[in-house]
């Protein structure tokens, strides 16, 4: 009889939505040796091909069931460096777990719960000292200590090189600090892996430095051999609907950036405030929409106690639940605590009262017409179906587009169609002699680990171009 | 860390300090910002620089205690360090010869828009600075105004200094008085006096340069908290369009209605503030309770 998928341990709803602590509390070391038992050790592994750094999946696996959690350190670190961040954030089901052939016939193993398992286990135990090769003497600029930069910055360093990374923010972490909330990754688990590599690689952190305007890419190139830009994603996407400007409309960015990167959530003992409204609409149904939702749901809770009345959160979706971008543990997470979703909704104006607040979301309901460009099939709004969502506070949450500082005083640096850096896909070169770029100023808004991937790719190109220098 | 090296009273309320930041002033440009953090639970806060040196690697801020974070950054002394000053963030001023100008300076505002007035008189413009607040106690740099303008006007609301009126009635004289002559305005102050010095260029289609100071988180172009509506509806971010905007486009009232927003928790904090030299150990129970 096969053994069933492991559950991860998670805070149940009704106490979790109190506090800001980590949902899922992770694998013990018997359930990881237990799940690691299920997997079929495949001689041709197609998780490892559907994962964008290729770690070699099914061997640290059975490092775990065979409770070598050093080999497991070793072989998991040879390809991904930030294990216990991927372990959490990854959409592994359309990643590695994908690729399981006993996702075929039942459920996949749980890769990405044991590859946070390991990485946990590292973070704690610190069995592997990251070795750094013999200096070349070339230096590196990373811009960004986001997914992209830190992955990049750390296999440069590993080969020798002198990195450091330039960072705007007065904490490294880019979007794993700003955006994404202590409840999904504690931002202990960001610092400690930040700071393990950055000591045992010599990476220097420059924080509040914002490249473009304190130095420029011209001013890196004179100090440094070559320079990645990792700079992530930037200015968020406000529906051009009326009422966008009201007060109470925000943008996701900028409620996790206050909650997240500047603790809002413990205001007053923190100074920067967090406004949440009665009842909140989040437009949106992605990654990001999720974190908001799910810190609004959490703010409300807090605010009323264990009795009052917390007042509601939807996430308006114009599309149906099928076509959800987010990662289906988080939309399960998100509907446990309360969550409304309000799927083929589609808002049209944002209504304010005589003080300029918001008072309502007006919406159409939308029917699934002809398959779109995208493949999906297009929302048509149904006709007389307008109605009132009476909400206080609107958040958008539909992505970003480029960050313009990133341009600023670097004419050669060309842009693609979509506004973002053109940059080679393999290599990462950009039409910038001695400039890479990765990550989301290159693809727009995309994942943690596509990211990851894009720093290594640049890396390996980077170190081959150093290798090449006189 | 960011090492205070000079501080100076200006008022009660409006402090000066010179700051050891040497990767910002050899890049600050007049019109360009910072954002600061005093410490660990501060808050992102976004100030103009008021001057720079780049040879002594230092900037010059200066701002009036009105909020917890602002209290909290005057009571730092010289040897005392911000945790965070980043930047230059923001475009700066475009200088060169625009032939005559007006530079207009409300409150603490004056403080930023003189690099801006210097900078226009050596690029050999004919500069009228017009400056005012609402009493003396609030008025600073007269004597450095004067230095770098061929006509200072100063204006307070109770008359405790200078003529008393608002600082538009003179800019209405000026332009009446030399129609078509002054190429453009620069005015940095509060939103509402920016507003009315926007309303009062306008008939006379003089171009008029406004430094906004909205609601912002990061300053660098991510959170988007500091979008501003330009009065013909597009959206505009003031960390990476701005600080800079030209007055007669802004739609001021949704921009003023917006900067109430997070009015009661500003009171909070200032409470908040207040109340913790005697109560520091409730303080802490509270903080550890939250999480």
């Amino acid at each position: 009889m096969a053994i069933p998928r492991k559950p991860m341990p998670v805070q149940e709803p009704e106490a979790r939505v109190l506090n800001f602590e980590e949902v899922a509390t992770g694998y013990t070391p018997e359930m990881a040796q237990e799940e690691a038992e299920r997997c079929l050790q495949c001689k041709d592994p197609k998780c490892s091909q559907q994962c964008p750094v290729q770690v070699d999946i099914p061997q640290f696996i059975a490092a775990v069931r065979d409770g070598d959690m050093a080999e497991a350190v070793s072989i998991l670190k040879g390809k991904n460096n930030l294990p216990a961040i991927c372990g959490r954030v990854c959409p592994q089901e359309v990643q590695c777990e994908s690729g399981c052939i006993l996702g075929i016939k039942g459920k996949p193993v749980a890769i990405g719960r044991l590859e946070r398992f390991v990485g946990d286990y590292e973070l704690s135990h610190k069995t592997l000292a990251m070795t750094r090769a013999a200096s070349t003497g070339r230096k590196v600029a990373v811009v960004g200590s986001g997914p992209a930069g830190l992955a990049c910055a750390v296999d440069l360093g590993r080969l020798g090189h002198d990195v450091t990374i330039f960072e705007a923010l007065h904490l490294p972490g880019g979007v794993l600090a700003y955006g994404i909330p202590e409840f999904r990754l504690p931002k202990d688990v960001i610092g400690n892996e930040i700071k393990s590599a950055a000591e045992a690689l010599d990476i220097k952190i420059r924080r509040d430095h914002v490249i473009g305007n304190t130095l420029t890419i011209d001013e890196l190139l004179e100090e440094f051999d070559a320079v990645f830009l990792g700079t992530g994603a930037g200015l968020p996407v406000f529906l051009n609907i009326p009422g966008v400007n009201l007060n109470g409309v925000m943008s996701a960015n900028e409620l996790l950036t206050r909650v997240n990167l500047m603790k809002g959530y413990r205001f007053p003992a923190y100074d920067t405030p967090v406004k949440v409204g009665r009842n909140v609409a989040v437009i949106g149904a992605g990654n990001v929409a999720m974190d908001a939702v799910r810190c609004v749901r959490r703010l409300q809770a807090i605010r009323a106690g264990e009795d009052g009345d917390a007042g509601e959160v939807h996430v308006v979706y114009r599309r149906s639940a099928d076509e959800v971008p987010a990662r289906r543990e988080e939309v399960h997470h998100a509907a446990e605590e309360g969550v409304i979703f309000d799927f083929l909704t589609n808002p049209v104006a944002i209504l304010g009262d005589e003080s300029g607040a918001v008072r309502a979301l007006q919406c159409v309901r939308m029917e699934l017409g002809e398959p779109d460009a995208s493949g999906r099939r297009r929302p048509v709004a149904i006709e007389g179906s307008d109605f009132e969502l009476e909400v206080d506070q609107v958040i958008f949450a539909l992505g970003t587009n480029p960050n313009p500082l990133v341009f600023s005083n670097a004419d050669d640096l060309k842009r693609n169609k979509r506004g973002t850096v053109e940059a080679s896909d393999e290599s990462g070169l950009t039409t910038k002699p001695g400039v890479w770029a990765g990550g989301d100023v290159v693809t727009g808004a995309a994942t943690v680990i596509s990211a990851m991937g894009a720093g290594k790719r640049a890396a390996a190109d980077i170190h081959e171009y150093l290798c090449g220098l006189n | 860390m960011y090492r205070i090296l000079r501080k100076e009273n200006i008022s009660d309320v409006t402090k000066m300090v010179i700051v050891e930041a040497p990767h910002i002033a050899r890049s600050a440009k007049p019109g360009q910002f910072v954002i600061v953090i005093s410490h660990e639970k501060g808050e992102r806060v976004p100030l103009t620089i008021a001057d720079f040196d780049r040879e002594a690697g230092t900037i010059t801020i200066i701002f009036q205690e009105i909020g917890k974070s602002t209290i909290e950054m005057g009571r730092l002394e010289v040897g005392d360090s911000f945790m965070t000053i980043a930047g230059p963030l923001g475009h700066a001023t475009e200088i060169k010869n625009y032939g005559k100008v007006i530079c207009v300076g409300g409150g603490v505002g004056i403080a930023p828009v003189f690099p801006i007035a210097r900078a226009l008189k050596e690029a050999g413009n004919e500069v009228i600075s017009v400056i005012g607040a609402r009493n003396k106690e609030l008025l600073l740099w007269e004597d450095r105004m004067a230095e770098v303008s061929d006509q200072l006007i100063v204006t307070t609301d109770d008359g405790s200094a200078g003529r008393k009126c608002l600082v538009t009635e003179p800019i209405r004289e000026l332009l009446e008085a030399d129609p078509g002559g002054f190429a453009r305005v620069w005015a940095i102050g509060p939103a509402i006096m920016m507003k009315f010095v926007s309303y009062t260029t306008k008939p006379f289609e003089v171009p008029t340069t406004v430094s906004l100071n909205t609601i912002m988180v990061d300053g660098t172009g991510m959170c988007g908290g500091c979008r501003v509506l330009m009065a013909d509806g597009r959206a505009k971010f003031v960390c990476v369009d701005g600080p800079e905007f030209e007055g007669h486009d802004v739609d001021w009232d949704s921009l003023l209605s917006r900067m109430t927003y997070y009015h009661n928790e500003e009171q909070t904090a200032v409470q908040h503030l207040h109340g913790k030299d005697h109560k520091c150990r409730l303080d802490k129970a509270v903080e550890e309770g939250v999480r």
